[in-house]
């Protein structure tokens, strides 16, 4: 077959010519959370191997983490994880074809964020009072 | 409509699933990772908030314990199964040129099974040298 240049043609309107929407932002942000768990399973894996090396090993995790970036980096690990996976959860109820109502939707898409972020300052409230308190 | 188009009856058109050649396939299975996720992301941040802040005897003795190695393993293989397929769709969405792309997907394989295996490997360890 001979090769053949595709003529150009007019391109649908993209992102930037859409006013920004609390649904179209946070796909983007699923996306980018999405991402960012990618990498964040290599601490998961530095943990684990750090665990099977032995002590002196593991005290560097823990001497990382005990660090206010090692802190930081551990707390956006957890916002991150409950965020994708509340807006996952959105993302299976809209598969099933449902909630997408003009109400439903922006509700539904409120409720991942504001879930996500009360979610994750609980569970970082149950670890302090798990290890005993701050320290 | 180009010639070739004519011979194509619509069951040949079913049976080879169209120009992408697979169905939905991909899409199956990031839902069945997805569903399998939830109740294993929260075992996780549960089997998380255990370990930090034990010494190492201690984190030995959970990631040591059957349930929560099993759990651990779980939890690893449905996540990055999850995460190479969700990056698969990223680079085909955002890569257009087809060097970078094929480059690009595979370094996605190589770091998934590489950061699996890495991961399966400690908790077998673990759980073995208990």
């Amino acid at each position: 077959m001979a090769e053949t240049k595709a003529p150009a043609r007019p391109l649908s309107p993209h992102l930037q010519i859409y006013r920004p929407m609390l649904t179209m932002m946070m796909s983007i942000v699923h996306r980018i959370t999405g991402a960012g768990l990618y990498f964040g399973m290599l601490l998961l894996a530095w943990w684990l191997i750090a665990a099977a090396a032995g002590p002196n090993s593991y005290a560097k995790f823990q001497w990382f983490m005990e660090t206010l970036i090692g802190r930081l980096v551990l707390f956006g690990f957890t916002w991150t994880l409950i965020h994708h996976m509340l807006g996952g959860v959105r993302h299976l109820i809209w598969d099933t074809g449902r909630g997408f109502g003009p109400v439903e939707r922006e509700w539904l898409t409120l409720a991942g964020l504001i879930g996500s972020i009360g979610l994750t300052i609980l569970i970082w409230i149950v670890g302090y009072l798990a290890l005993g308190g701050v320290q | 409509m180009s010639g070739k188009d004519v011979y194509r009856t619509p069951l040949s058109r079913v049976r080879n699933l169209g120009s992408a050649h697979s169905g939905t396939m991909h899409f199956w299975r990031q839902r069945l990772t997805s569903v399998a996720l939830i109740p294993l992301s929260i075992a996780f941040v549960f089997i998380a908030i255990a370990m930090l802040g034990r010494n190492h005897a201690a984190a030995l003795q959970i990631l040591g314990s059957p349930l929560i190695a099993i759990t651990m393993l779980l939890f690893i293989g449905t996540t990055v199964y999850h995460m190479w397929l969700g990056m698969q769709v990223v680079i085909e969405d955002y890569v257009h040129d087809e060097l970078p792309k094929i480059l690009l997907l595979m370094g996605n394989t190589f770091f998934c099974i590489t950061v699996a295996l890495a991961c399966v490997y400690a908790i077998l360890q673990i759980s073995f040298g208990v």
